[in-house]
């Protein structure tokens, strides 16, 4: 099985033979990938050199011009070193395009933290309309991708990780999958933490469901499966496991169960550095996000 | 957006006058004046856009990327024909598209919105790749930069990638008023040349030297015109 970067390079390389309107723009990160495109579309394989701040402007100043840009970097250097150009160069001018990210935030941990960005989707939440896919799965990754690639103006994230569940999900994008169901409490696995939740939960029982597109937040799927949870009316308990920054999501959980009684509990990674390196594995562990550490947590919430 | 009660195209002696409805003021600041000429004269003579042509894919693109004091701008479209003269006046209020710093979703002809700096050059080279992309190879690009906001980190992205690459139908234009707080060793045309642009240095207030700054030929790379004027005070 290909990585979920891997995936992007092939299918986007594709999906540029069959869209004149697709550009990938590039600052060396993943270049590698994209030579044969390169050569077959020289105007449409744009790599700026270390450069992240033009990276977003040219996205931006090529979708001025009716173009659907593709950027692509980790995410340290996507979102959070040009978040100012994310915001006005693509928002505040009017139009869209698609980021795509790797690393997030534990990909590397051998890397340290300035290759750790956690923070990148709650920064996206400070702005407008900006749809936001976490993928699990090469094969999810492939699905969001063409999707993204295909949603006129709008603009994208999609979170690519080396971390990834051991099988595939049937997701459709936008919509929140229910993996399995129980009556005492929800919880919210995103992307690439379901093998770990579905682990952790073993024997308990709570739904369990599966979010690829994180934002927009399903509501719908949330809500209606709060009620079938916990029967109409009834204090509802919800528990969000993010491979990103703790508690990214909890307003939407607030905002989606707003008229009923409830209890959110948001596991991610924590703010503090943890100063560790090592594998990806060590790290989740390391951040209490392994599938032992998830049960206790999620058990001593629900208890 | 657009209006029904657009004037006919003005002159550059009407500028003065269109000004003073937003500053109320016959004697305009160097921040509202100092890219009156340089703009004035790619809009009468240089740029291939109009108000009939805003939205058509192969137009030249002006991006303002100087949006600090944009009177002189809103000035120079009121006199193109390209937003009425009668929004002048309201600069600024609540309910007038035209801002302190001007939102392209806001104002007819407005290529892009802008007023943090380092913004409109790095969105200059994406439009230049954007129109080679289509083959829109007749189109050209300008942006217009003040010397200070060559500070910006981003700039010196831009300017050393379009340099590296050749991209010959980016144009910048640098409005030299001497408010960079350090300046730059060897002047600012210098900075571009040793990039890879072709460049020219002129009085930003000489119509003639504008024009012939701007239509300089430089065949396989972008091209820089420094327009120097008085300096702020």
């Amino acid at each position: 099985m290909d990585t979920m970067r891997e995936r992007f390079a092939s299918v986007v390389s594709r999906l540029l033979d069959d869209d004149p309107r697709l550009a990938v723009v590039l600052a060396e990160i993943g270049k590698d990938g994209f030579m044969d495109a390169a050569r077959a579309h020289p105007d449409r394989v744009i790599n700026v050199g270390i450069r992240e701040q033009l990276l977003v402007g040219v996205g931006g100043g090529l979708a001025l011009t009716g173009m659907r840009p593709i950027l692509h970097t980790f995410a340290s250097f996507l979102v959070e070193r040009p978040f100012e150009q994310v915001k006005l160069d693509f928002g505040h001018q009017g139009v869209g395009g698609v980021l795509v990210s790797a690393a997030g935030s534990y990909d590397w941990p051998a890397g340290g933290y300035t290759h750790m960005a956690p923070g990148d989707v709650a920064l996206l939440d400070t702005l407008d309309g900006w749809t936001v896919h976490v993928p699990g799965h090469p094969d999810e990754a492939e699905t969001l991708l063409r999707d993204a690639t295909a949603a006129g103006d709008d603009s994208v994230y999609v979170r690519l990780s080396a971390h990834s569940n051991s099988a595939p999900r049937d997701i459709v994008p936008g919509r929140f999958l229910t993996v399995r169901e129980g009556r005492g409490g929800v919880v919210i696995a995103v992307g690439p933490m379901l093998d770990s939740v579905l682990t952790a939960v073993e024997g308990l029982d709570v739904t369990v469901l599966y979010a690829t597109t994180v934002r927009p937040f399903d509501e719908r799927a949330l809500r209606a499966t709060a009620g079938a949870a916990a029967g109409a009316g009834a204090a509802v308990d919800v528990v969000l496991v993010e491979p990103y920054l703790a508690g990214t999501s909890t307003a939407a959980v607030n905002d989606a169960l707003a008229d009923r009684p409830h209890r959110v509990l948001g596991l991610g990674i924590p703010r503090r550095e943890l100063r560790r390196y090592g594998t990806i594995d060590e790290h989740l562990a390391g951040q209490g996000l392994d599938p032992a550490s998830l049960r206790e947590r999620i058990s001593g919430f629900l208890g | 957006m657009t209006f029904t009660d657009v004037h006919t195209a003005q002159g550059y002696d009407d500028l003065p006058r269109l000004m003073s409805l937003m500053t109320g003021d016959e004697k305009h600041g160097p921040a509202a004046t100092s890219t009156l000429d340089a703009v004035w004269v790619l809009y009468d003579r240089v740029l291939r856009v109009s108000p009939e042509a805003v939205d058509a894919p192969d137009r030249d693109r002006f991006l303002l990327s100087k949006g600090h004091g944009p009177m002189a701008y809103y000035a120079v479209l009121a006199a193109k024909g390209f937003l009425p003269e009668s929004l002048l006046p309201g600069f600024g209020a609540y309910e007038s598209p035209l801002g302190h710093h001007p939102d392209r979703v806001l104002v007819p002809g407005a290529e892009i919105s802008s007023g943090s700096l380092g913004h409109g050059l790095p969105l200059a080279v994406g439009s230049a790749l954007g129109l080679r992309a289509q083959g829109l190879s007749g189109a050209a690009v300008w942006v217009l930069v003040g010397d200070a906001e060559l500070d910006e980190g981003s700039n010196h992205e831009a300017i050393a990638y379009a340099g590296a690459v050749g991209l010959e139908r980016l144009h910048t234009v640098v409005v030299d008023n001497a408010s960079a707080t350090h300046g730059r060793p060897g002047g600012i045309a210098a900075r571009f040349e040793a990039a890879g642009w072709s460049t020219a240095t002129v009085d930003g207030r000489d119509h003639q030297a504008l024009y012939e700054a701007y239509t300089a030929p430089h065949p396989g790379r972008p091209h820089a015109v420094v327009a120097r004027v008085e300096a702020k005070v």
